[in-house]
């Protein structure tokens, strides 16, 4: 976390200019913005369809500074594979700049769900490249249905709150883990309310040979149900709460980057959210569910405190 | 496309792609803004968290680092740099609030912007 000075980023430009269509108050620009603050050499990016990919390149505009390109919404990792390939023959010839980095970024549902095997391959094939999930847990772009990565518990389009459901029935499943399982040299998780820790995890990924998993989780304000304000700090709560434990992974060695010092109970992350007010409704309260989803985590961190030891 | 004449199909579309790389630095975003943030430079101790948790770049900071102001052209009045802020330099005020607001929507401008993009007909009625 160190060596990161606001000051020294100011003047930099960032790949990702303003004038883009995400809604007030999205976590994903924040994070994407924080994420190249880390990169200081030129850089290609890709990215899985999505909110983020849509609503910074409107026909006829692009948010881009970078050389950027979209291919589909499964096959980001594919992309950038042959990208990486591509310029490894160009740079042998000298015609291409040595020193380029390579970010590939999607969505939740774009990265754990059906980009997980394109980018399954690339992990395996050793690319030397970056991917950056930006986890607003849910397929947003499309109206919020649920992914592999939304939450125990939480209110989605396709797992609705109802007097049936109380939202989705599943836990996450951890790509993280599922990442680091690749054997690759990198893999972090982090949030945006701590840019020192998000712009040196990035820096660290790009700047390590090989492949790089990176896993920020970020707020949607609109399916989160969050005022447009609060980003920075629900981001806080699911760091202090350990519903989403911020670490890295370097050569197959677990590191907690930050550990709280007396954790919150998760209700204190559920109850600032729109998407669990279910949960929480006078006289329908569903304490179960919560149980479920504070053991979900309880677990994660024992299991997580384990690979670190 | 029922209610534009002469408007585009497939067919006509230009094909390509986006032809300028940062061209979204022209659309104003700043128009989607219902509370905007103002900033009181005299308590800002410039230490850019704003800055580095704006969405939407629209904290602006002059050669010294510091922060100086807010782009209105971009800012979408989300409110985070205010929540952020630990100096309470920042407060948020209703559009209304002041006598430009509107003044930076001109019909006929966005009209014209429209029509320059040579991608429509004429608009029914126009
Ligand atoms: C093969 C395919 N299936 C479905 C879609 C429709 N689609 C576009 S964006 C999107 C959701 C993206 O979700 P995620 O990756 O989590 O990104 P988010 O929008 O949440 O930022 C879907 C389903 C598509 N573009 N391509
Ligand atoms: S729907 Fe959610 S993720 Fe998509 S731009 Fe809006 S706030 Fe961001
Ligand atoms: S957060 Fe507040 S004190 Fe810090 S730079 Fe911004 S306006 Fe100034
Ligand atoms: S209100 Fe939102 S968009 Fe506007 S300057 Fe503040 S953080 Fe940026
Ligand atoms: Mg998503």
């Amino acid at each position: 976390m160190s060596g990161v000075r606001l000051k020294d980023l100011v003047g930099k430009k960032n790949p990702l200019t303003e004038g883009h269509r995400m809604c007030p108050g999205c976590g994903a620009p924040t994070e994407l913005r924080q994420a190249f603050m880390g990169i200081d050499d030129p850089v290609v990016v890709v990215g899985a369809t999505g909110c983020l990919e849509v609503s910074s390149t409107v026909y006829p505009y692009s948010a881009w500074r970078v050389p950027f390109m979209h291919v589909a919404f499964e096959n980001a990792a594919a992309a950038i594979s042959g990208v990486v390939a591509a310029h490894s023959v160009l740079a042998e010839r000298g015609t291409a700049k040595k020193n380029i980095k390579f970010v590939a970024f999607g969505g939740d549902g774009g990265t754990y769900d059906i980009g997980l095997q394109a980018l399954s391959g690339a992990l395996e094939r050793g690319h030397d490249f970056t991917y950056i999930c930006y986890n607003n847990q849910g397929y947003m772009n499309t109206g919020a249905q649920r992914s592999s990565a939304t939450p125990r518990g939480a209110n989605a389009t396709t797992s609705p709150a109802g007097s049936v459901l109380g939202g989705k029935l599943q836990r996450a499943k951890n790509m993280t883990e599922i990442a680091a399982a690749h054997d690759i040299p990198y893999v972090a998780q982090t949030t945006l309310h701590n840019p020192a820790d998000l712009i040196s995890k990035v820096r660290r990924a790009v700047e390590t040979p090989g492949p790089a998993f990176v896993n920020v989780l970020v707020p949607c304000a609109l399916f989160w149900k969050i005022a447009t304000c609060d980003q920075v700090k629900i981001c806080k709560l699911a760091a202090d709460t350990r519903f989403w434990p911020i670490y890295e992974v370097i050569e197959g060695r677990h590191a907690l980057s930050y550990t709280p010092r007396t954790p919150l109970p998760l209700e204190e992350f559920l109850k600032a959210q729109g998407r669990y007010s279910h949960l929480f409704r006078a006289g329908a309260e569903r304490a179960d569910i919560v149980a479920q989803a504070q053991k979900d985590i309880d677990d994660d961190w024992e299991k997580l405190l384990r690979k670190c030891s | 496309m029922s209610r534009v004449k002469g408007g585009v199909s497939w067919r006509n579309t230009p094909p390509g792609t986006v032809t300028f790389g940062a061209s979204a630095m022209e659309v104003e975003t700043g128009l989607w803004r219902s509370m905007r943030p103002v900033l009181d430079l005299e308590k800002c101790v410039s230490c850019l968290k704003c800055w580095v948790q704006c969405p939407d770049a629209s904290i602006m900071t002059d050669e010294d680092a510091r922060v100086c102001g807010i782009n209105e052209y971009f800012c979408k009045g989300c409110g985070v740099c205010q929540a952020v802020c630990p100096a309470g330099a920042i407060s948020m005020r209703p559009e209304s609030d002041f006598s430009d607001c509107g003044k930076v929507c001109e019909p006929d401008k966005v009209m014209q912007l429209v029509k320059n993009t040579g991608m429509v007909g004429e608009l029914v009625g126009s």
